[in-house]
């Protein structure tokens, strides 16, 4: 029965594949950006269904039950302010100088302007690092909510296959249009199961007051702003770390170039924030009224909360429809950065290393091909990584990955920006920029910081802490970063080679 | 109005928005209204008025700091 849900659910976004396909022009543009013709609904689901990932379902609940509601106004601060003024901002600039250009991934942008092919390289090297994990992320939340829906029927090793081969189908088929559309699909039926459930819930206990009284009998401190988790200092480093690494995420950057028109990007601009709001409170709202209904969940060791809250006050098959829910989640994020990854791989390193004169039939067939390694690689290590930890843990590796991913990809934002606004910065600026602020960052993020014993000194502490006076170390670097860039840009000349007005004089009525 | 005195107004407008979206000047307050924390209903207010700050700005100064001189006010 719940598996009838999610495979009806699976054949329908394979059927919306199908027909997307049928419109495909066989060009790599058309392959990786719909050719630019997004139109306002399509585009603005894509993009809230491109960033929303399991972590709405199982990640932020968690979140909101152990530590209260606060969480709410973190994602609405990160994706609903800070990341709609980023669209504009970096998005709409890159959308405008896209068209002018032809551009279809960042590195190809910045490699033409610096007349670099080499950081053309880096910049994809550098995402893909990042986001290669990310996708096995999905994938190994994608096995674990089908083992958990269907009671172990359904083992983790096939949940995660049966996932990522209906996604490679329609993704190698259809391209950024068959995404599109699913998205827009698979974000409005997230929004509808997530209103249901809540609404469902509230009619369950007789109104919201139940559980607000709840909270206040069983955890006074949820319903006070701020205090023990949520230091100001930590609700900022989330919101703005986070808000800056969805800007350099693949398979987000690569939609600031998709939008149709002016119009279209206008349109989803002052929509933005709304349709985050719809989202994130009752998804949050639920997971942080579990904590005042007394439901049991052991997030620590695995559990979470969402699904529990609906098994005690909803029927089993509308709990399915939520946790199909989920799996459209994360299969409207990893579709897309399965489909971003390959276009960084065919076309900013195999074709600037291996082979420049590919035709453009040629490279968007190596784009399918693409999708399916990348997803298969992917897939294998989820299954040996996935298989260790087992169920468990899930909640908790999904927030540490995910944040230490879009730190990673936050790094990228402000030299980037330099770049987009700043003629001044040269291509040595942009690489100090670039690596600079990578090289304290991972290891501060995946090394531990260890006591060595130097002579004279005595011992101390070597290595990178993760956070400092309770900032995260991402906002450190990010500065650093902004810092490095605009001094060596300063110190140093534009080669001859670059091109700094291919980001200048820039209008909308050139680019339509 | 110059283009540069535009940008830094809807700087300005734009930084309080993000200032704001937090009310840390309700810190620690445990008022509950209408069944949710006072707080919460700050923060979907503010997001709402966002939505219509960014509408205004797309219709009257979309463009701005980012067409080089080209934007049509």
């Amino acid at each position: 029965m719940q598996m009838g849900v999610v495979v009806g659910y699976l054949l329908l976004a394979l059927g919306i594949g199908l027909v997307a396909y049928r419109l495909t022009e066989r060009t790599a543009e058309d392959y990786y950006l719909a050719s630019r013709t997004l139109g306002t609904v399509v585009l603005l689901f894509t993009t809230f269904a491109t960033l929303l990932s399991a972590f709405t379902f199982f990640g932020g609940p968690n979140i909101a039950y152990l530590y209260g509601p606060e969480w709410i106004l973190v994602m609405g601060l990160m994706d609903g302010i800070i990341f709609a003024i980023l669209w504009y901002v970096i998005g709409y600039k890159q959308w405008l100088i896209g068209r002018k250009h032809g551009y279809v991934t960042l590195g190809e942008m910045l490699g033409d302007r610096f007349g670099s092919r080499n950081l053309r390289v880096l910049i994809a090297a550098i995402s893909l690092f990042w986001l290669f994990p990310y996708v096995m992320l999905q994938q190994i939340g994608a096995g674990t909510a089908l083992a958990a829906l269907t009671e172990g029927a359904v083992p983790f090793w096939a949940g995660a296959t049966l996932i990522t081969v209906f996604m490679v189908i329609y993704v190698v088929l259809a391209g950024m249009r068959g995404i599109a559309w699913t998205d827009t699909l698979q974000g409005a039926f997230m929004l509808v199961t997530v209103w249901a459930a809540l609404l469902w819930v509230m009619v369950a206990i007789d109104g919201i007051g139940t559980a607000t009284d709840g909270l206040a009998a069983t955890a006074p401190e949820f319903l006070k702003l701020g205090g023990g988790f949520y230091t100001p200092q930590r609700i900022l480093t989330f919101a703005i770390s986070i808000a800056f690494g969805v800007t350099m995420f693949p398979q987000v950057n690569q939609r600031f170039f998709a939008g149709d028109s002016e119009t279209v990007l206008k349109r989803s601009f002052a929509l933005w924030p709304v349709l985050v709001l719809l989202l994130f409170v009752p998804a949050f709202l639920l997971g942080a009224w579990a904590k005042g209904l007394g439901v049991e969940a052991a997030v620590g060791e695995g559990q979470n909360v969402l699904p529990l809250v609906l098994a005690e006050y909803t029927p089993g098959w509308f709990a399915a429809l939520v946790i199909a829910g989920a799996i459209a989640a994360m299969m409207s994020s990893s579709d897309s950065m399965l489909l971003s990854g390959s276009s960084y791989f065919t076309r900013d390193l195999y074709r600037p290393l291996i082979d420049a004169d590919i035709s453009d039939r040629r490279e968007e067939l190596l784009g399918r091909i693409g999708v399916a390694v990348f997803a298969t690689s992917a897939l294998i290590g989820s299954l040996i990584v996935g298989g260790e930890t087992s169920v468990g843990v899930v909640g908790e590796v999904l927030i540490d990955i995910g944040d230490t991913a879009f730190g990673g990809f936050a790094q990228l934002a402000l030299p980037v920006a330099l770049a987009l606004y700043w003629s001044r910065v040269t291509r040595p600026g942009l690489y100090a920029g670039l690596l600079g602020s990578q090289a304290i960052y991972v290891p501060g993020v995946l090394l531990p910081v260890v006591e060595v014993t130097v002579p004279v000194v005595g011992s101390m502490p070597l290595g990178v802490p993760e956070t400092y006076l309770g900032w995260g170390i991402s906002l450190y670097c990010m500065v650093f970063g902004v810092v490095l860039t605009v001094v060596v840009s300063l110190v140093t000349t534009p080669a001859p080679e670059e091109n700094a007005s291919r980001f200048s004089d820039l209008r909308a009525a050139d680019a339509d | 109005m110059t283009e540069r005195v535009q940008i830094i107004l809807w700087g300005a407008i734009g930084f309080v928005l993000i200032g704001l979206a937090v009310p840390w000047f309700m810190w620690r307050s445990d008022a509950v209204v209408a069944g949710l924390p006072i707080w919460i209903w700050w923060h979907i207010g503010w997001l709402a008025l966002a939505s219509v700050v960014f509408y205004v700005f797309a219709q009257r100064a979309w463009g701005l700091g980012v067409e080089r001189g080209g934007h049509r006010g």
